[in-house]
């Protein structure tokens, strides 16, 4: 059975418009903060642009090789401890801003990834191992180590509340 | 029938991505902005009057926050540096990553407004936590050295 796709819908649109409506007032009370936060804005699309083609391509393999029944298997309701560990390390993996990881997280959960799963991904994105070095630098290797160890903890704990809560 | 399917996949991305646009495109405005302007507002003297209270705004602060992880680190460095205590370091360092207030708008498009509000109530009561433990572990490990 074809999982049903759910539209997105005018909304992004709508979202989107709203934000430049924003950026109108902010211009109108504050145009050097406007005129800032744009130059801001072109530096941020230069980084996000390389990750936003990665996530396309992941798209694309999703859709191309993962079946739901694959999914439903690894990442659903039925896919046990394993599932969870799988998301953890997902999270821990990923790059990037949050937002671009949205699509495919609403992809996954199209064709089966359940929610409890999606919150772990999510959560265990805060351990950001290319920023480790940086971390240690400015907090030590113990605080990093203990701070690591909770989040990933937490990651867990978040998945169970979720799955408790929808 | 293998250039079927990758032509059929190439146009269900494409059309997914083109819904994502807009988000995105927001996304990062609204990013931008907020970071712009809140550089101007975050203060130190927010700090410094009950642990419990600066952990609360650590994460507070945090939640608001938009930008880079590493931002956090060097505004956390800084803190610490101006006398703020680890828990509220700590707080604001991972709700800055786990909470997103102004990524809310595009999670709920995407992943369902309940899943979002949900998601984020509990990473802000967990970063706190979080902050709270770490702290106490590490003044742990300090006594056992």
């Amino acid at each position: 059975m074809k999982p049903k796709q759910k539209k997105t819908g005018p909304g992004g649109w709508i979202f989107l418009l709203l934000v430049l409506a924003v950026y109108g007032l902010t211009a109108a009370i504050d145009a050097e903060v406007a005129t800032e936060a744009l130059g801001f804005f072109g530096k941020v699309m230069h980084t996000v642009l390389p990750v936003l083609v990665l996530v396309f391509v992941l798209l694309l393999a999703a859709d191309l090789l993962l079946e739901p029944r694959w999914i439903r298997r690894q990442l659903g309701k039925e896919s046990g401890i394993q599932g969870w560990f799988v998301a953890a390390a997902g999270g821990v993996l990923a790059t990037g801003p949050v937002y671009a990881w949205y699509a495919l997280l609403k992809e996954l959960r199209e064709k089966g990834m359940s929610s409890p799963l999606i919150a772990v991904f999510l959560y265990s994105r805060a351990v950001k191992l290319p920023l480790l070095p940086l971390m240690v630098h400015y907090f030590g290797t113990a605080y990093t180590l203990v701070l690591c160890l909770y989040l990933l903890g937490f990651s867990f704990i978040s998945g169970v509340l979720i799955k408790k809560l929808l | 029938m293998l250039r079927h399917r990758l032509t059929q996949s190439l146009r269900k991305t494409t059309r997914t991505f083109v819904n994502l646009l807009p988000i995105i495109l927001g996304m990062i405005l609204l990013t931008s902005l907020a970071s712009t302007v809140f550089p101007e507002r975050i203060s130190a003297d927010l700090f410094g009057r009950h642990a419990a209270l600066d952990a609360l705004i650590g994460a507070s602060v945090g939640s608001i926050a938009a930008g880079h992880p590493l931002a956090s680190y060097l505004l956390g460095g800084e803190l610490l540096k101006s006398g703020v205590s680890l828990i509220a370091v700590t707080a604001l360092i991972v709700s800055w990553v786990t909470v997103g207030m102004v990524q809310l708008p595009a999670e709920a498009l995407m992943l369902g407004m309940r899943f979002a509000i949900y998601r984020n109530v509990i990473c802000f009561i967990s970063a706190i936590a979080v902050a709270i433990l770490s702290f106490h572990t590490l003044q742990l490990i300090s006594q056992v050295q």
